[in-house]
């Protein structure tokens, strides 16, 4: 058995494959839209483009973490 | 299943972002006060010197929140919602791998996956433009440097897409191996161009004119009429300390997604045969 490791690890059961079908893709696609907005307002917004004008709470609350990931900031 | 990917890539997200939050805590704002000291020090100095040459100061911006309100719920809030957002992303792309490259395992593939959300969304765009401290940074250009931050975050994330998929492409004529090298080539390729195309933020039109050509808007002496320095330029280790702290935190980050996933994903997607599958597959192996 234990000679037979290396073969069996690659004789594993298989990972499924291909996810797919419309009810994936809605999943897939709200959640790549609602991750892009976390990302928008944690990094972008009231800084470069505001979507609330003039306002700076979000920027001036994750003002600390917006630096530190690496965007620009003011 | 689709839910219950994305469900794990949140929660490992979530853990993520509470760790680099931690690490910010400890590492990253001593030296974000530094900066702000520093920043705080060349405006009164900077006043000081428009007052002797009759000039009216401008005024300072609102403090909305204290920097105790932004140094600890500001940047936890900040760093664990970007974390859980980037685990969201990680789940995307991790489902649409499942399957579509190659014969790796579950855990392999979620190291991959988080190392190409380091690569993609943070380690490439920072080599053009690396994180900057408080202090660094001039309000006029804030457009600009927005803009040009995410077009290089796009094209690194859009490049490295194109990259797996010509490896793919690749593999059947080239083998593992030389298509993996290929791709990876063609995605340096791809970024050195961009990098090359994009402008340093020194060069840009209003800091050429305003501050003279140099390369970045790192703050450099202040000096008065005479040529005399009256403030110094920005620290060099406080600049270092920083940057170096804020690519550990993303390796922290994106570290703990793809460990944290990896069992996870292990235990949905490959359960032990031995109380699932049903029987004349091979034996179990104790991975």
């Amino acid at each position: 058995m234990s000679s037979l490791s290396a073969p069996a690890e690659s004789a594993a059961p298989a990972i499924p494959a291909v996810i797919s079908g419309s009810r994936a893709t809605v999943w897939l696609i709200s959640t790549f839209i609602i991750a892009l907005a976390v990302y928008y307002f944690i990094g972008v917004d009231q800084g470069a483009f505001s979507v609330f004008g003039n306002d700076m709470h979000i920027h001036e609350f994750v003002h600390d973490s917006r630096h530190f990931l690496g965007f620009p900031c003011h | 299943m689709i839910k219950r990917i994305i469900g794990r890539g949140v929660l490992a997200g979530a853990i993520a972002g509470l760790l680099a939050f931690a690490f910010a805590r400890i590492f990253a704002e001593p030296q974000i006060n530094q900066a702000i000291a520093y920043e705080s020090g060349r405006d009164a100095a900077t006043d000081a010197l428009d007052k002797a040459t009759g000039v009216t100061p401008p005024m300072a911006g609102p403090d909305i929140f204290s920097r105790t309100i932004q140094s600890t719920v500001g940047i936890g809030t900040g760093m664990i919602f970007f974390g859980m957002a980037m685990g969201a992303m990680f789940a995307v792309a991790y489902a649409l791998c499942l399957g579509r490259t190659g014969r790796l395992q579950a855990r392999t593939l979620s190291l991959l996956v988080a190392g190409g959300g380091l690569l993609g969304f943070y380690l490439v765009p920072f080599l053009k433009y690396p994180a900057n401290p408080p202090a660094i940074g001039h309000p006029e250009t804030i457009q600009q440097r927005g803009s040009l931050y995410l077009v290089m975050v796009l094209c690194s994330i859009v490049f490295l897409i194109a990259a797996v998929w010509l490896g793919q492409k690749l593999k059947p004529r080239f083998g593992n191996w030389n298509a993996t090298l290929l791709g990876g080539a063609a995605y340096v390729a791809a970024v050195v161009i961009v990098m090359a195309l994009l402008p340093a933020l020194g060069h840009l039109a209003a800091n050429v004119h305003l501050y003279g050509d140099h390369a970045t808007e790192t703050p450099l002496p202040l000096t008065d009429k005479a040529g005399q320095i009256v403030y110094p330029g920005f620290p060099a280790d406080v600049l270092f300390s920083f940057r170096f702290y804020s690519v550990l935190a993303q390796v922290i980050l994106w570290g703990t997604i793809g460990l944290v996933f990896a069992p996870m994903a292990q235990r949905l997607l490959q359960p032990a045969p031995a109380t699932t599958a049903p029987a004349g597959t091979p034996d179990p192996v104790a991975a």
